[in-house]
């Protein structure tokens, strides 16, 4: 099974205790694949655990992308988490573990 | 036709490295050098440095910053936005004004202030995080509104060489160069849109150039260790090229401006600043040559009556340890480490956090389950309400060298006060911003 790692690139943002994982396909024609497979569910549970919150889900054509919002991420936020990478910029390549 | 307007990115980041703002002055050919300088924290940080001495508060990279840039501003005709000036841009204008003096350049500094709003705070008003009151979180250190465009065109107007802020919104430091070179009426929402979704392909830097995104063997970056920072060739309509500078490191391709266009975007259909609510999912890229990018296409829709303010508190402190175990057992013996001080010091430290550095401490667990790691470091942090309580935690840890498991090496202690951050809506009308001018030329010292 092919991991996500292999079909997208991804980059993690915050803001506050929000983290935001941008999902990009390398080529354009995976795109519909990762529509189907990158569901707000298999992200959701994918992350079980680290994210706590509602997460969204942006579907962006024109760039081949997906922006997944997730709330409650990040350890209460980033100016008061005791994680070590308070802002989840190391989430990008959790998500790129799933399985599609 | 005019030539089109060249805007650079000379920082990313309050600590972000200085070579690359001298290398576009120098060599880039730009017109105007933004420095984007002030994180969600930053300004409350400044805060309490200015409160310990009226003088300071101003980003502390100021002086090293400017003594190697305004040189090359003055010589290549280079104006320069910054929010450098974080809780103090007054301090931080008359800073400037001494390093020309010293080094003889005659200088114009414009000074953009009125984001400081704590006087106009309600503690009863409710944060945007959690819906709960302001004074629910702790004691205010801070409490500044994200001015936009509108601020900072009079500082432009002034023909100021050097244009100091405080918070601003970060596309709004960009697109307030453009605006004015363009004599945009800010009600062109879309012209604004693009604008904004220029500033923010470029306010993070070198994250635009392959920082941030590189990974051997699947996203090769050029040449990182000089990685360059990159600008954008504006017209008129708001539509740009990317790009960066001729034999600099890095590189801007369609893969980098994808990931920093969507970066920190939490509605890519309404990305709110104060000049203007864009939508940028009708941006077009198109890789137009070697290391440019064509950007077209975001959309706006109005802009908001209120403007955000960024609220810090104290929130007291977290202490932290560390210890190392290698080998055989690595693992068990790191979490036998952290189960000895949650007994030790658990009940008086609820708020803890025990990682296992090289096994779990990132995303709370592995992924990848095939693999004992070779080495662990245990991490301990607390919270606590007083830095005597916080050194605590790393004095337990550092006691694991001799009544812990076997083999424990290289503990380290920390200490930091937190100051926490939320956010509070604060209508248009009440933030009252003034731009003040502080300059000096030979002529003046002759006087």
């Amino acid at each position: 099974m092919p991991k996500l790692h292999d079909l997208a690139h991804c980059r993690a943002g915050d803001k506050g205790n929000t983290s935001i994982l941008s999902v990009i396909a390398y080529r354009p024609e995976d795109y519909p694949l990762l529509v189907r497979r990158v569901t707000v569910q298999a992200v959701a549970k994918h992350l079980e655990g680290i994210v706590l919150g509602e997460v969204r889900r942006y579907e962006l054509p024109g760039l081949g992308a997906l922006q997944f919002v997730c709330e409650r991420s990040l350890g209460g936020g980033v100016t008061t988490s005791l994680a070590q990478d308070a802002h989840g910029k190391s989430l990008s390549y959790a998500l790129l573990e799933m399985n599609v | 036709m005019r030539p089109l307007l060249r805007v650079g990115a000379g920082a990313g980041f309050s600590g972000d490295r200085l070579e690359p703002a001298a290398v576009l002055a120098q060599r880039g050919g730009v017109d105007y050098l933004v420095l984007e300088c002030l994180g969600e924290r930053t300004v409350a940080l400044a805060q309490l440095r200015k409160q310990m001495d009226p003088a300071r508060g101003y980003d502390p990279l100021l002086e090293r910053r400017m003594d190697l840039l305004l040189p090359l501003l003055k010589r290549h005709g280079v104006r320069l936005v910054s929010n450098l000036g974080a809780a103090n841009p007054i301090a931080a204008g008359e800073a400037i004004v001494a390093i020309a003096r010293k080094q003889q350049t005659p200088i114009r500094v414009a000074i953009v202030t009125g984001d400081d709003v704590l006087s106009l705070i309600d503690p009863d008003e409710l944060t945007l995080e959690s819906g709960a009151p302001i004074a629910a979180y702790g004691e205010l250190v801070s409490a500044n509104a994200y001015l936009g465009v509108e601020a900072l065109l009079p500082a432009l107007q002034s023909g100021a060489d050097v244009i100091i802020t405080g918070r601003v919104a970060d596309p709004s430091l960009f697109l307030a160069p453009i605006a004015h070179e363009y004599d945009w009426p800010l009600d062109d929402f879309d012209r604004l849109a693009r604008g904004t979704s220029i500033g923010h392909l470029l306010e993070c830097a070198g994250q635009l150039c392959g920082g941030y995104y590189a990974e051997p063997g699947r996203k090769e970056v050029p040449d990182m260790a000089h990685l360059g920072f990159p600008f954008a060739d504006v017209d008129a309509a708001g539509n740009a090229t990317l790009g960066k500078v001729e034999g600099s490191g890095g590189c801007i391709t369609l893969a980098t401006a994808k990931e920093q266009l969507l970066y920190e975007v939490t509605d890519p259909f309404a990305y709110v600043t104060p000049d203007v609510v864009a939508d940028f999912s009708t941006v077009t890229l198109r890789e137009t040559g070697p290391n440019r990018v064509e950007v077209r296409g975001a959309k706006g829709k109005g802009r908001p009556p209120k403007l955000k303010v960024s609220v810090g508190y104290h929130a007291g402190y977290v202490g932290e340890g560390e210890i190392s175990y290698g080998g055989v057992n690595a693992l068990s013996r790191a979490r036998l480490a952290g189960e000895i001080i949650r007994q030790r010091i658990g009940k008086e430290f609820p708020d803890m956090r025990i990682d296992l550095i090289g096994a779990s401490s990132l995303h709370g667990r592995s992924f990848d389950t095939r693999n004992q790691p070779y080495e662990v470091r245990l991490r301990v942090a607390a919270r606590a309400a007083t830095a005597e309580r916080a050194m605590v935690v790393g004095e337990e840890v550092e006691s694991l060298y001799t009544n812990g498991p076997a083999a424990g090496g290289g503990t380290r202690k920390y200490v930091q006060e937190q100051i926490g951050i939320v956010s509070t809506l604060l209508e248009r009308e009440r933030i009252l911003t003034q731009v003040t001018l502080r300059e000096w030329s030979r002529d003046a010292q002759a006087a």
